[in-house]
């Protein structure tokens, strides 16, 4: 390896209304060096590479980069410097050539003018290290998503960079693509250019990068060489939990009875979409939590919206009720009798200036109007209900959501679906930005809803919430189920390797 | 050429298309449509416009909007009316000044405080007709004539008027800004995604001043003709104008939401418009129908709809034919 280091990042600190996005980063790339960089969602990998292509101002921390510090704070400066970025949504102007996307901001110039020709040259010369020959003179809306991203990588590459910054490029690309893209990574690193890779799939990291560094919580927590640590190491890393942790009761989930889990409610054969579902089959039960494990991008989000019918599978079969299921839409499903608690309270679920009531009714409203009026009445009587049950702090029902705490705005989000009486609930993240104390109280209200009957699909990347609640737990791996596991069999260890290489025995053959 | 690729040309020239054929009809239909003085007068008359619609058509490519350059050439007008009598270039120089002025303050409103363009240059718009009528002193200002401003509006250079001359030189210098200056490339950037375009390192706040700059010194300039044409500033004129631009502007194709268009079609987009005008004068003049101002504001309003809705529909139709 090149000691010669080219970027160095120390004690990065960096805060979004005070809330800590990072504290104490840091980060080491050296010249010629591809070097991973991973993390679970919301660990501070976008935020350190913004902080490095300077769209963030850091709050604290030093950054040297090419020998010298590094006092960058626009991307325009970061680029002059010789850092290039390909984001993870691909930032490119639709309506404009590929040329253009390609030449913007260091365009070739005769006389003054745009030198159209020696541009649009210079962009297929670019396009063809990637083996894509097309008409650069045409919009890039024209183009599918693979072109594109070779387009925004070619840009990237053009600017003759000497550090190239990759946020999960290989996302929207086929195994075809995928190996041009690491061909020209190789190829970058012999021509000296350090290239930092963010990626969730793990076997790409073994394939092209020399070292990983892994982020959790907004701090740097294992920097190491590929060779060095395998797949488990990995995982357990970017989790924080070790293998073989005495076991002990971390979470609300207190021993289910399991004699009350009924039939099978819904199952899923081989579903597939695209490469972030590409088969996936499992089953709920009534009264049964069904945990699904899996690192970010292993398709579980994905797999509940197939469910929930906000995408359409291109293949596989449900059954719901004894029914064959085939949702068109989000309204067939809810009315077949699913709720679907998002990830993303924020932008999917609350309506932050409208009350709780009016939140908890949003979903009911149909069934709470009299010929379009609602029932003031009725409503009251339903929400008073679900504020008593859920045990919701607020100081009544026409408290505005925002100024509820976390958890209180995802009760009143479970209050919003419960309404309806589902027999199968999916939650996504449950528990996902609400203060400890408040987690034990969503978890144990989980707990008695299944008691109560009631089917839940849950999705979590906590570990222990997914261990200790789920009756059975499906691991997901690159968007196939890898792994079936029951209360009793699943244990931090085995999950983790199914995660991580996806071979686990599946121990359980599904029930139906 | 495959089906899709003339459909897409249809789509860009259908304005040109447009254009070609209300001159066929006029030169068919009427005696001395296509006469030596009225050729000049149309475009004497039209120059002042073509200058504004330029202007909008470069803050619309940045998904932006001016709504102030109607009043701002009413400004202009008055500035440059006052400043006539120290002559015609000084005058010429004070009425763009004036305009780039509020130009200026559109740039600051939009990039600095983050106001929409279009409460922004609402706001200027009411501002800008207010001074230019403390200005005047609520009454149109007579230009000096010993100056020699006035042949900016009414003389001839090389047998054509010299306002069509100017509109001219602007269309080049705007079409060669366009096609071949970074600073051209990255204002259809900015339209079409200020936050890549932002990651991609372009300056977009400095592309955003420089085209209300632009808009605001073309509105003063179109104002310089109008005082100089009519003898007199004019605080009152200009009322409207920001409609009539936007429209040549979105009828040369130039999307609203920015990130697309042509300074080539905005031209064809104010001539259209401004020959409609011309025919329906003429068939008047004909006797056989007499159509009131209020008439032929609803037919123009009728006639760039349906310019509107075809194009729509050519580019929808474009869409399909390139996903196959």
């Amino acid at each position: 390896m090149n000691d010669d280091i080219l970027l160095s990042m120390t004690g990065i600190d960096k805060r979004f209304a005070g809330i800590p996005a990072l504290s104490g980063a840091s980060f080491a790339v050296g010249r010629g060096e591809v070097h991973a960089l991973i993390g679970q969602n919301g660990a501070g990998k976008s935020t350190l590479i913004k902080v490095l292509t300077g769209y963030y101002r850091r709050d604290a921390g030093d950054v040297a980069f090419d020998g010298k510090p590094f006092e960058v704070f626009s991307p325009q400066l970061a680029q002059a410097s010789g850092i290039s970025t390909i984001y993870q949504e691909i930032n490119l102007v639709p309506y404009r050539s590929i040329t253009e996307n390609i030449c913007l901001g260091r365009e070739a110039r005769h006389y003054g003018l745009l030198d159209w020709k020696r541009m649009h040259k210079e962009a297929e010369t670019l396009l063809r290290r990637f083996n894509v020959r097309v008409d650069v003179d045409r919009p890039l809306m024209e183009f599918n998503t693979a072109t594109q991203q070779m387009v925004a990588i070619a840009r990237a590459i053009g600017f003759s960079a000497k550090l190239v910054v990759m946020d999960e490029p290989t996302s929207s690309l086929d195994d075809r693509e995928v190996t041009v893209l690491f061909d020209v990574i190789r190829q970058l690193k012999q021509e000296g250019v350090s290239v930092v890779f963010v990626s969730h799939k793990l076997d790409e990291l073994y394939e092209v990068c020399d070292r990983v560094t892994i982020m959790r919580d907004g701090r740097t927590v294992k920097t190491a060489a590929m060779t060095e640590i395998d797949k488990i190491g990995l995982v357990s890393s970017m989790l924080g939990r070790t293998i073989n942790r005495a076991e002990g009761h971390a979470t609300a989930f207190s021993d289910r009875d399991e004699k009350k889990i009924g039939k099978v409610l819904l199952s899923a054969q081989n579903l597939s979409i695209n490469r972030t579902v590409q088969d996936v089959s499992f089953d709920v039960r009534s009264g049964e939590i069904a945990g699904f494990a899996g690192l970010l991008g292993a398709g579980r989000t994905e797999t509940a919206r197939l469910v929930f019918g906000i995408d359409r599978p291109r293949a596989g079969i449900m059954h719901y009720d004894g029914q064959q299921f085939d949702p068109r839409s989000p309204a067939d499903a809810i009315a077949a009798g699913m709720g679907f608690c998002t990830e993303d309270r924020k932008s999917e679920g609350i309506v932050p200036e409208m009350s709780v009531a009016e939140n908890m009714m949003l979903a009911l409203m149909p069934k709470v109007s009299k010929s379009g009026v609602i029932d003031e009445k009725a409503q009251r009587k339903i929400v008073e209900r679900f504020i008593r049950q859920l045990d919701i702090k607020c100081s009544g029902p026409d408290q505005k959501v925002r100024e509820l705490s976390g958890g209180n705005q995802q009760k009143v989000l479970l209050g919003r679906w419960l309404a309806m009486n589902p027999t199968l609930l999916i939650l996504d993240e449950p528990t996902r930005g609400i203060d400890v104390g408040a987690k034990g109280e969503i978890q144990s209200l989980i707990k008695s809803l299944a008691d109560r009957g009631l089917a839940v699909l849950m999705i979590s990347s906590e570990l222990e919430e997914v261990i200790e609640g789920a009756d059975r737990v499906f691991v997901l791996r690159e968007g196939i189920t890898v792994a079936e596991f029951d209360r009793n069999q699943a244990t931090e260890d085995v999950l983790m390797s199914a995660m991580a290489h996806g071979n686990a025995p599946r121990i359980v053959e599904a029930a139906s | 050429m495959t089906r899709s690729r003339l459909i897409s040309l249809l789509g860009s020239y259908g304005v040109v298309l447009a254009l070609l054929l209300l001159i066929l009809f006029g030169w068919a239909r009427y005696d001395n449509f296509l006469g030596f003085f009225n050729i000049t007068s149309v475009l004497r008359y039209n120059s002042m416009f073509a200058l504004v619609a330029l202007g909008m058509c470069f803050v619309i490519m940045t998904g932006g909007i001016d709504l102030s350059v109607g009043s701002t050439a009413a400004l202009g007008s008055v500035v440059a009316a006052l400043a006539s009598s120290h002559g015609a270039w000084i005058g010429l120089g004070a009425g763009v000044g004036a305009g780039l002025c509020v130009g200026l303050v559109n740039a600051m409103l939009v990039t600095r405080l983050r106001i929409m363009p279009f409460v922004a240059t609402l706001a200027m718009m009411l501002a800008a007709s207010g001074t230019a009528l403390l200005f005047a002193e609520n009454q149109s200002v007579s230009v000096s004539y010993e100056s020699g401003f006035t042949s900016i509006g009414q003389d001839n250079f090389l047998g054509f008027p010299i306002p069509a001359w100017i509109a001219i030189a602007a269309y080049v210098v705007g079409w060669v800004v366009l096609n071949y200056t970074s600073t051209g490339r990255g204002i259809l950037a900015v339209g079409g995604n200020e936050d890549a375009t932002r990651l991609m390192g372009l300056p977009a706040d400095r592309i955003k001043c420089l085209v209300y700059l632009a808009s605001g010194g073309l509105a003063g300039l179109a104002g310089v003709i109008l005082a100089s044409q009519f003898g007199a500033g004019q605080p009152i004129e200009g009322v409207g104008w920001e409609l009539f631009a936007i429209a040549a502007v979105v009828v040369g194709g130039t999307l609203l939401t920015g990130g697309m268009g042509s300074v080539g079609a905005t031209l064809a987009g104010v001539l259209l418009l401004g020959i409609l005008f011309n025919v329906l004068n003429f068939e008047n003049g004909k006797g056989w129908i007499s159509l009131s101002a209020y008439w032929q504001s609803v037919i123009r309003g009728l006639f760039l709809l349906v310019v509107v809705i075809l194009q729509a529909k050519l580019s929808r139709s474009t869409l399909v034919a390139r996903e196959h």
